[in-house]
């Protein structure tokens, strides 16, 4: 029997499970994906909010101020690259002041601080970037970049290394109520067994199936609306185009898009906002990114859109009530909703993750872990080491002097700590999300057949077994002439 | 921090060339430095047929044509390093470089030769909306499973792009056992060598689609199907032409794009037109002492014409090196290109400093049927040459003469043009 069982190993499904490690608890995360963030959390803006935008009294409001302040503190702890560039909230010619003002008080509501309205001189002075349309801006110094792969897998390594059990490609099939604990059906997506596993508590971090979940215990049904949104990402010679995350006020074309850096020091625009019927629906469209490509030149001068080198899609988990839903199912004890976690839900993650430790302490009354360990180190960037310790590496570990992805310059030894270090990667996506081995411009394509070779022979893994995130996405489907 | 006269950064069939050139010529302190745990670059891969018609007037395979060049190299016992990957190049030619028994290291060259090659445009370059599942290749990734690992990526395939390597991979997949189902390409004609066309497509039976390209992609963790559809003038599709193809392949051919990043480092300034360095007659880039050729400076169609242009850049390197090129303020000419000639290699040329012949090589931007090339010096016409059919899929070539160039009084521009025969 598990005292907790967090279905979903997103950034709110790790965030949970890391704060809970603290306890002493026996806690397992379900995911139906061969890896940690394969969802929601894998495609999004990457933004660390400042939390201007939500209504006061709201749990997005709340949840989304606290999560910004603790991002320093986790961001040491958890070894994750992040930076508070600030973002601006653009306001252009025609476009009413106003609205910015309002979106100022609101943030200082919300205890948003060092909020300021800026003119377009002053604007200029920060970020010489935007276009020539632009008049007032909201500044807000707090706004930040994360990367938010590496965000949800350090919660789910230190997660794993605290003692807390992962349970991947493993989908739930159905949840019951047995007097004092839940029966939970399970799946396993790779060798098609089924299993029953028992818990005293389940909260529930589905994302877009978090509704599935819920009422499959509760009578108080949830709804949640895939919202698709696109994105366009550009190569790193784009970077600097602007160095902010740029916003922009609803305007006749309808909600902005924003233009940002990314912490790896990609230039990112987008998304849509696309509501669809499909939950799994992550396939980008031609007018969305042809909407994006538009748009994001209203904000930004010069998008350099050339130099675009991926798109992507990703589902945020939109609930009618237009709110986070957090707690206990009114009608089903012990069962925790962590629902429609949209925008801002990566930066309420880390304050999410506390909340919900504190709901279940107050329930379990658990004793505290005296050897909890708060500290994961990240995969080592050689780039970030001197010429001295670089070699000395290099010396000890051969590997870390071999290039596999010419454009991300990765090592062959980071592939391997990838591979070999918790929860480590059992694909080629798996990798790219540690590594960025793959990420670049060439977008795997001299790097693919060489990373296939290293998973192979570090996990002896088949090669036909090797895929690009899981069951049937594997590369090869035979030997020459054999097919 | 050694010391080099000349670094080949690549040590691909431009690198080789180059090598081998600059040691004929005289230099002895040569190092190329080569990322692959192989010298020979990607002809490695390319085991079909049809290299060396030119060279060596033979059809070889990719890895023979290869191993030419290699054992040249070997016999002259010019220095390398396989498995190293050049990670910076500044203005002053440092070469920072790193492998696995060096660690990170850096070297110091009186002159560098960019012999780096060029990637494949990938997926997300071209924009193709759809899923983004398991299937999808670049055609040279495709080529390296198959010929070079023995694995096949797919049982059914769409090629995206008429490039020559999807034309070739065309063939490699059929005669593997999987069926390649059509072609398609974007622009009214191929990108390829008409002799791909031929031997690679319609010896096979497999349709080419001109002005088609794909709009969707379907599958969520391999590919399902993807559907092309006609485009129009303004190259968008036309709705109501879609085709849906069942495969779980899609191959992507859909051009070539120069490996900048560490020219760009350095300072060197590029075209936009080709994604390469601009050079002069010497292939010498705007930083003095540092030389290109290959396909990091301009895509080529052969790699004959590659090891030439190499053995130019490899032997005004070794010139250089020796301080033989009076550098007394020489003007450079300016080449220009007009009427559909798209950019010219070299793009300015010094007379006193060239050899008795220039070869300006160069590619057009549209099909043309019974045109004449045009070589003009300041206004006069110097050649007209007629072609019954021009191109974009093949480099086209002229050579400019030396003494005609000096004989020109006052001269201040080359001009290369299409025009009527």
């Amino acid at each position: 029997m598990y005292d907790a069982v967090i279905i979903g190993a997103g950034v709110i499904g790790s965030a949970i499970a890391r704060e809970l490690s603290r306890f002493d608890l026996n806690i397992c995360v379900i995911e139906k994906d061969e890896d940690v963030c394969n969802g929601t959390s894998k495609a999004n803006s990457a933004i660390i909010h400042a939390g201007f935008d939500a209504v006061p009294g709201t749990l997005k409001a709340r949840f989304n101020v606290l999560g910004n302040r603790m991002m320093d503190t986790i961001s040491k702890e958890l070894d994750i690259p992040f930076k508070r560039c600030g973002s601006l909230v653009t306001c252009l010619k025609g476009q009413d002041r106003s609205e910015l003002e309002k979106l100022l008080k609101r943030g200082e509501e919300n205890g948003v601080t060092g909020l300021k309205i800026l003119n377009r001189d002053e604007i200029l002075e920060i970020e010489p970037g935007v276009s020539d349309e632009v008049e007032f801006a909201l500044f807000a110094p707090t706004g930040g970049i994360v990367c938010p792969f590496n965000m949800t897998i350090a919660y789910a390594e230190n997660a794993f290394t605290n003692g807390v059990n992962f349970m991947l490609n493993t989908e739930v099939t159905n949840i019951t109520k047995e007097n004092d604990h839940y029966k939970i059906n399970t799946l396993n997506h790779e060798d098609g067994n089924k299993d029953v596993l028992e818990t005293k508590l389940v909260i529930n971090a589905a994302g877009v199936y978090a509704d599935k979940l819920n009422n499959m215990v509760s009578e108080r049904k949830l709804h949640i609306t895939a919202r698709k949104g696109e994105y366009l990402l550009l190569d790193k010679e784009a970077g600097s185009t602007v160095s902010h995350t740029i916003f922009q006020l609803p305007g006749v074309m309808g909600k902005g898009v924003l233009v940002t850096p990314t912490v790896h020091g990609n230039l990112l625009v987008g998304p849509t906002a696309t509501d669809i019927e499909d939950k799994e629906g992550v396939n980008t469209t031609a007018e969305g990114l042809e909407r994006v490509s538009k748009m994001s030149g209203l904000s930004v001068k010069n998008v350099p859109l050339r130099q675009v080198i991926t798109s992507f899609a990703g589902l945020r988990a939109h609930e009618d009530s237009d709110d986070f839903i957090i707690g206990e199912a009114p009608d089903a004890k012990g069962f925790i909703n962590v629902a429609g976690i949209e925008s801002p839900g990566l930066s309420s993650a880390p304050s999410i993750g506390v909340y919900v430790s504190e709901l279940v302490e107050e329930m379990l009354k658990p004793n505290k872990k005296a050897d909890f360990n708060p500290i994961r180190k990240g995969i080592l960037n050689p780039e970030t080491l001197t010429l001295e310790e670089r070699n000395k590496l290099i010396k000890e570990k051969p590997a870390y002097g071999n290039i596999i992805c010419r454009c991300e310059m990765v090592t062959e030894g980071e592939i391997i700590d990838a591979i070999t270090r918790p929860l480590g990667a059992r694909s080629l996506d798996a990798i790219k999300r540690r590594t960025r081995a793959g990420m670049g411009r060439c977008q795997a394509g001299f790097c693919s057949p060489r990373s296939m070779e290293i998973l192979q022979r570090e996990t002896g893994m088949s090669i036909y077994k090797i895929g690009k995130n899981g069951p049937g996405s594997e590369f090869v489907v035979g030997k020459n002439k054999e097919i | 921090m050694e010391n080099y006269d000349l670094v080949i950064i690549g040590g691909g069939p431009a690198g080789l060339a180059a090598a081998i050139s600059a040691k004929d010529n005289g230099i002895d302190n040569i190092l190329i430095i080569e990322r692959d745990k192989e010298l020979g670059g990607i002809l490695n891969q390319c085991i079909h047929n049809g290299f060396g018609l030119h060279t060596f007037k033979e059809e070889l395979t990719g890895p023979e044509y290869a191993s030419r060049y290699i054992d040249m190299a070997l016999e002259r016992k010019i220095p390398y390093k396989l498995n190293t990957m050049v990670m910076d190049i500044s203005e002053d030619k440092t070469v920072t470089a790193m492998n696995h028994e060096d660690g990170m290291f850096e070297i110091k060259a009186k002159a560098i030769i960019l012999a780096m090659g060029c990637r494949e445009r990938s997926r997300g370059a071209l924009n193709i909306p759809g899923y983004r599942p398991a299937g999808i290749y670049s055609a040279g990734t495709a080529q390296r499973l198959v010929n070079m690992e023995g694995y096949m990526p797919g049982k059914e395939v769409v090629i995206l792009g008429s490039g020559d390597i999807g034309l070739i991979m065309a063939r490699r997949m059929t005669l593997e056992g999987a069926k390649v189902k059509v072609v398609a390409e974007l622009m009214p004609y191929s990108g390829g060598l008409k002799r791909n066309i031929v031997q690679c497509l319609n010896d096979f039976d497999i349709p080419l689609k001109l002005s088609h390209t794909v709009v969707d992609i379907e599958g969520k963790e391999r590919v399902k199907a993807v559907t092309i559809a006609q485009v129009g003038p303004d190259r968008k599709p036309i709705p109501g032409t879609e085709e849906r193809y069942t495969c779980d392949t899609l191959l992507l051919s859909c051009g070539l794009i120069p490996e900048n990043e560490l020219s760009r480092g350095a300072g060197v300034k590029m075209s936009p037109v080709t994604s390469g360095p601009i050079v002069n007659e010497s292939l010498e880039t705007n930083i003095e002492g540092v030389f290109a050729c290959g396909n990091v400076l301009h895509v080529h169609d052969l790699v004959d014409y590659v090891s030439q242009e190499a053995a130019t850049a490899g032997k005004n390197a070794a010139a250089y090196i020796k301080g033989e090129r009076s550098n007394s303020g020489e003007k450079e000419i300016p080449i220009t290109c007009e009427g559909g000639v798209r950019y010219t290699v070299p793009s300015s040329l010094r007379p006193a400093l060239m050899d008795e012949k220039l070869t300006v090589r160069f590619r057009v931007g549209d099909v043309y049927k019974g045109k004449a090339l045009c070589l003009y010096y300041n206004d006069k016409l110097i050649l007209k040459k007629k072609r019954p059919v021009m191109a974009p899929g093949e480099m086209e070539q002229l050579d400019l003469k030396k003494e005609d160039l000096l004989n020109t009084p006052d001269l201040s521009k080359v001009t290369i043009r299409i025009e009527e025969a």
